[in-house]
């Protein structure tokens, strides 16, 4: 127990499965106008939808990779697949899903959660949504949850073309940019005004092409007064070669409506997740964030929120696990519009065998936004003493009634709390993964049980073998 | 010797560099009440840190044997399990762990298997009743905001959930109100009664024995035990003080 304690890479045997490979179709690597028309052709997009691809290849060109980050140098463009198509259409019965990729799925555990607890499932594999489904008592109740590709061109077309990378455009940073131009698969949602889903639904992304990147786009709309729960969880088998997810949220929440989006994200420790999530959120209206970032080489990930409105509010919370050999920046960023609105974030980051965790923050306060209160707190664990934790609190405050807070704590794990649990007979290695577990909790008390279970898991899994 | 539960031979143990215990003998038989008392830093929260294994406290020499068997390499853990048993002076607080998940976890260490959630909450609801607790410490996280009496408290909850071979109690009764002490004591005698455990109580006072009938009593002063005797060596030390007590001899 005195020794120190290194922690090898965790058994991620369940996540790592590759299946072989076998797409109906993949795209030759690289970026040029010629392959966005070929993508766009091959997906059958609205001409308004091609002419946006290849208005954000432009821009995407122009734009410089941010510089103020963890490197993604070894990130080479030219050599990630922009869309594989799996040999599969649609399906929203979980039979008629191909063998290997339900496969997959039943391991992850997607389908049994499904029958769980879930009003409606999306699962996608590489690029294209594989399997949909949603009861029908909440299809009765007007919520619409379909695949991009669907909702684009048919009964929503006009929904989506009015709010599609409205409040995350192209031009907002490079990978803006990239998912503009290649995006492909995700989730649309809408729950009709005044419409309370009990239940919530889920999206599960699973990348299994090599060196291949996905892009899913999620546009979610909350209508005034209702309420949705939505989650979201990703995984990724582990490769050589690196991979790239720069995915995209919008989600709209309209007057008096309430949103909580929870992401467990859990890519294999090559992948380079430069996802953009954004809320904007009306009068009177909630978005909860809940977000656990375990996997992933390099992360960037900010969710922010706009409180247009007044009386809108935010809550972001959040834990951050970085291993050997990760460097995850992740944080909350939240614009404060309306009158009387309030933010609170409360984040946990955990960083161990020489893994980097940063949490940034950035509160923005502007002129109108009178009566605003926000709090900000965030608690770093170390585990060794070769692991970094940052914290990089950033604030903008332009009104003079702003009640405004931050708090930052550093620690690691105690040698008495350990030795105290083991006096009763735990091992060493659940002691400390029962104060790792503990630590995270602001995130797994908000979790559905099975999604909080799941949470522990993985912590178990990333304790494992951490006795040297 | 069949009847010794704990043997403690020429112990020696340092803290850092520094010799703490310089040869300590100590014998505890089955199902009986020993005492330990000592001024302040003379050793007596080390040696229960070292019988239950504290990897901070590094034996150097001699041995200390549970049930016919030497326990010294053992780790914390697989003593905890052999059924040795320590009530810290000052509990640890241990966020995101409820009272209720970490002694049911501890039991199932202990035994191997779950015990079914209707039994458990039983055994707790009555055993916290037992201890005069209030029933919303169980979901509570782990002594995270307890006072000082309920921190103890919630030690003694965990005694008599575990049902440990040997109790060691490391200064359980300080800093408690007269009633808290009180509380405690019946705990302490209840899991004599039940268990016929062992108990090797660290205390200043007599208070805490009230309960309990005291087979030995132990001194010790720099490392070593330097008197033992019966129940009224307890008395003579609180009527004289440990100075007078050394002087007289």
């Amino acid at each position: 127990m005195e020794e120190k304690i290194y922690v090898d890479d965790i058994d991620r045997s369940i996540y790592d499965i590759k299946d072989v490979e076998d797409d109906d179709f993949r795209m030759e690597e690289g970026l040029t106008a010629d392959i966005i028309k070929k993508l766009s052709e091959e997906k059958d997009d609205p001409d308004w939808m091609k002419e946006f691809r290849l208005e954000s290849l432009k821009i995407y060109n122009e734009l410089k990779i941010p510089d103020w980050g963890p490197s993604i140098e070894g990130l080479d463009m030219d050599h990630i697949a922009t869309y594989v198509r799996p040999k599969s259409n649609m399906e929203n019965t979980w039979e008629n899903v191909p063998q290997d990729i339900k496969d997959t799925f039943e391991r992850l555990g997607i389908p049994q959660a499904e029958r769980k607890s879930l009003a409606g499932v999306g699962a996608q594999y590489d690029s294209e949504l594989v399997y949909h489904n949603v009861k029908d008592e909440v299809a009765e109740q007007g919520v619409i949850y379909t695949d991009m590709e669907s909702a684009m061109k048919g009964e929503y077309a006009d929904m989506v073309k009015e709010y599609f990378m409205k409040l995350v455009p192209p031009s907002d940073h490079k990978f803006a940019a990239l998912h503009g131009a290649v995006w492909s698969g995700g989730s649309f949602v809408y729950v009709p005004k005044n419409t309370e889903l009990s239940i919530p639904l889920q999206s599960y992304f699973r990348l299994n092409a090599k060196g291949a990147g996905q892009f899913e786009h999620t546009l979610i709309i909350v209508d005034e007064g209702a309420s949705l729960h939505f989650i979201e969880g990703c995984s990724a088998p582990k490769y050589n070669v690196a991979n790239l997810h720069a995915g995209c949220v919008e989600l709209y929440v309209k007057k008096n409506a309430k949103l909580r989006y929870s992401t467990i994200e859990n890519w294999s420790k090559n992948m380079y997740n430069l996802n953009t999530k954004r809320a904007i959120v009306e009068e009177g209206g909630s978005v909860e964030w809940v977000s656990g970032s375990f996997g992933s080489h390099v992360g960037y990930l900010y969710p922010m929120s706009v409180l247009k409105g007044d009386n809108s509010r935010m809550e972001f919370t959040g834990v951050t696990f970085a291993g050997n050999g990760q460097n995850l920046d992740t944080g909350a960023k939240v614009v404060h519009i309306g009158k009387n609105t309030s933010s609170y974030m409360n984040t946990r980051s955990i960083s161990k065998s020489g893994g980097i965790s940063t949490f940034r923050s950035s509160v923005v306060v502007n002129k109108s936004a009178t009566g605003t209160k926000s709090a900000v707190s965030c608690e770093s664990l170390m585990l060794d003493s070769e692991s970094r934790s940052d914290t990089i609190p950033a604030m903008d405050i332009r009104t003079k009634d702003a009640d405004v807070g931050h708090e930052a704590k550093i620690g690691s794990i105690s040698d008495d709390a350990v030795f105290y649990l083991m006096s009763r007979g735990m091992s060493e290695e659940d002691a400390r993964a029962l104060i790792v577990s503990g630590f995270a909790d602001n995130v797994s008390k908000e979790l559905p049980l099975e999604y909080a279970v799941e949470m522990n898991n993985l912590i178990r899994l990333e304790m494992k073998g951490s006795i040297g | 010797m069949e009847n010794n539960l704990l043997e403690i031979k020429d112990l020696y143990v340092n803290v850092g560099e520094k010799e703490i215990l310089k040869g300590v003998n100590l014998t505890v038989g089955s199902n009986e009440t020993h005492v330990l008392m000592g001024p302040n830093g003379t050793g007596k929260s080390t040696l229960g840190y070292a019988i239950c294994g504290n990897p901070r406290y590094d034996i150097t020499g001699g041995d200390i044997i549970f049930d016919g068997e030497s326990i010294k390499d053992m780790p914390v853990n697989e003593r905890a399990k052999k059924g040795i048993f320590l009530s810290f002076q000052n509990p640890l607080e241990v966020p995101g762990v409820t009272l209720s998940a970490f002694i049911r976890s501890s039991l199932e260490q202990k035994t191997g298997q779950r015990m079914k959630l209707w039994d458990f909450k039983k055994k707790l609801k009555e055993t916290m009743a037992l201890l005069s607790m209030d029933e919303a410490y169980a979901d509570r996280d782990l002594n995270v905001g307890f006072s000082g009496g309920e921190k103890k408290k919630a030690e003694i909850l965990q005694l008599l959930m575990l049902e440990p071979k040997l109790a060691i109690l490391d200064e359980t009764d300080s800093g408690l109100d007269v009633d808290a002490v009180r509380t405690v004591s019946n705990g302490i005698k209840i899991f004599k009664e039940r268990c016929e455990g062992s108990l090797l109580i660290i205390t200043h006072s007599t208070k805490i024995l009230e309960a309990l009938t005291v087979d030995t009593t132990h001194i010790m002063e720099s490392g070593v035990i330097v008197k033992e005797g019966d129940s009224s060596l307890v008395d003579e030390i609180i009527s004289k003080g440990f100075e007078e007590l050394k002087a007289g001899e």
